[in-house]
């Protein structure tokens, strides 16, 4: 069965298939394990996250492996959605009129497709923070297989590779808000796939129509 | 190398209070190198191997008489030999031992993230545990003398110890038994500077060299290693000694501000989505509620 023909319950519609499952929840795993030893590093007071994880060197050899899983599935994603994420005129309005979402006034907000303009950001804030994870990352690992390593490189990185990491904990704390707690009916797109058309036409009533075409009645 | 017989005053990535600090009984040591009396024979490199049983690696021949071209995990004790022409012509060999400095504010340090991979003794030793040692290579960013070197093999990091094991047990370290010339001391930060003042002021006063002086630097708070040079004003000539050291800006960044500002958002964040949710709750609540109209009411 091919991940288009799996079966959709009655009154739903298949939101993301299982290439875009599949890569999302290796993205997640590898994030949080990321995170988890990353912030070992970061902070003496959450250093017992390490030795939580098999110890502290077993996090730091680990890390900068987990580190390119995340990027593989990242690029992943961008190869499957960058069109997709693309900004409109739309997503203009829709940042114009965000304090209506935030505050769940979403009868306020303009339509939107696929990916909302918040979501766009996140996928993009991510996107960027990614590479330049990498990048930095694959310096500060340079010291334990080159006996040459650039010093300078080494210091700008470690900021660099704090900063971004930073940044994605702030649209990782919002992803899981929206996903887990807000947006009621987002979380099962992610583990069967498929959402209510009430969710749907709720959330991403241009996309709704968009699947069902014109054809639909387009009952509000 | 963990020495029971000495109290720590700093431990790198360590939350909460260090047993030693603010216990200080002992005398800070010292290790003061004269320059203007070492002749590069290299016994101190010898003493510093055999005394730490440090696997040998190859030397590297560069048409000096320097034996690499800079200290490695496994060799932590490397004189450095630069030619220096003077303003009248002649030629000047400035040899230098390198090694550790001891900072008494140490980067390495201030940089690990990792509990007690370094310690800071009270007597001043700066101290690498490589037990706890994780390999991230941080202190190697913190350092300003470029002295931590990591083994590849098994991705710890070494360095001069200061001989604490020797230290520990009222012994002056390996390199400074070895010496010939007598160039290298040993003794309380006092004494040795006291000495390398009266050194300086002698060759200020009575071998022609006015620009002679003592290197304590105090941008990294003053070292537990002191060289008196022929030319303090320009300490750059001994093979790169940097003129005024200090633990670099991006650490200080990195583990000043950019920690504070993380720490702030983060759990800000954290509580302000909280309290976010406790305001507005779910955009809906169940299924049925998904259908209804946003904003309220029924379609
Ligand atoms: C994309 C590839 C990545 C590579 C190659 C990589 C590699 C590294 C390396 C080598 C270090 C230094 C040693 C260590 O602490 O383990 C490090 C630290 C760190 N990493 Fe990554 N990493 C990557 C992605 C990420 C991601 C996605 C996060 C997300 C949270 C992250 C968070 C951190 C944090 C917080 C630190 C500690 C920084 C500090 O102490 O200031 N890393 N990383
Ligand atoms: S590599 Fe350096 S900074 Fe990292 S844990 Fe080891 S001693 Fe500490
Ligand atoms: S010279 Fe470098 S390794 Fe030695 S104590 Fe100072 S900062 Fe640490």
């Amino acid at each position: 069965m091919s991940p288009s023909e799996q079966s959709i319950p009655h009154g739903h519609v298949l939101r993301y298939n299982l290439r875009e499952r599949l890569t999302h929840w290796v993205a997640a795993a590898a994030y949080i394990y990321l995170l988890s030893t990353g912030l070992a590093f970061w902070s003496p007071w959450l250093f017992w996250l390490a030795a939580a994880l098999g110890g502290a060197q077993v996090s730091r050899m680990l890390h900068p492996w987990a580190g390119l899983l995340f990027f593989a599935s990242v690029w992943n994603m961008y190869v499957m959605w960058a069109r997709q994420m693309k900004y409109t005129d739309d997503d203009r309005k829709w940042w114009k009129a965000v304090k209506y979402y935030s505050t769940n006034q979403d009868d306020k907000m303009p339509p939107a497709g696929r990916y909302n303009a918040g979501q766009k950001f996140l996928f993009w804030g991510f996107f960027w923070s990614s590479l330049l994870l990498l990048l930095s990352g694959i310096i500060m690992w340079s010291p334990q297989y080159f006996a040459w390593h650039s010093l300078i490189a080494m210091r700008i990185s470690v900021l660099i590779h704090a900063s971004a990491a930073l940044f994605t904990m702030g649209l990782f704390m919002i992803h899981l808000y929206m996903g887990l707690f807000a947006e009621r009916g987002a979380f099962g797109s992610v583990i069967r796939g498929d959402v209510s058309i009430a969710f749907a036409k709720r959330y991403h009533p241009a996309w709704y129509k968009e699947i069902v075409g014109e054809s639909s009645s387009p009952r509000k | 190398m963990s020495q029971a017989t000495l109290r720590v005053q700093k431990i790198s990535g360590h939350a909460g209070s260090v047993p030693g600090e603010d216990t200080q009984r002992e005398y800070t040591v010292c290790k003061l190198i004269d320059t203007t009396t070492c002749i590069g024979c290299k016994a101190c490199e010898v003493a510093c191997m055999e005394w730490n049983d440090l696997p040998f690696g190859e030397t590297v021949f560069d048409n000096t008489y320097q034996t690499m071209p800079e200290t490695r995990w496994n060799y932590w004790n490397l004189i450095l030999f630069n030619e220096h022409e003077r303003e009248d012509g002649s030629l000047m060999w400035l040899m230098r031992k390198n090694q550790c400095m001891h900072c008494a504010e140490p980067g390495c340090l201030a940089a690990c993230p990792a509990d007690g991979a370094i310690v800071q003794y009270t007597n001043g030793i700066v101290d690498f545990q490589q037990a706890n040692c994780i390999g991230c290579g941080y202190c190697i960013t913190g350092c300003p003398f470029d002295i931590p070197k990591m083994n590849p093999k098994t991705h710890r990091v070494f360095k001069c110890t200061l001989c604490t094991d020797r230290v520990s047990e009222g012994l002056e370290p390996a390199c400074i038994k070895s010496c010939p010339t007598g160039c290298l001391h040993f003794g309380s930060k006092d004494d040795m500077l006291d000495l390398a003042g009266k050194r300086a002021k002698q060759l200020r006063d009575h071998s022609n060299f006015p620009k002679a002086g003592v290197y304590d630097p105090p941008g990294v708070g003053g070292t537990g290693v002191v060289y008196v040079l022929h030319d303090a004003t320009n300490p750059e000539l001994y093979g790169g000694l940097p003129k005024n050291p200090h633990v670099p800006l991006s650490v200080k960044l990195w583990k000043g501000p950019l920690k504070w500002l993380g720490n702030v958002a983060m759990i800000g964040g954290l509580v302000g989505l909280f309290v976010h949710y406790l305001r507005y709750g779910p955009k809906a609540r169940e299924e049925e509620d998904l259908a209804a109209k946003p904003g309220g009411g029924k379609s």
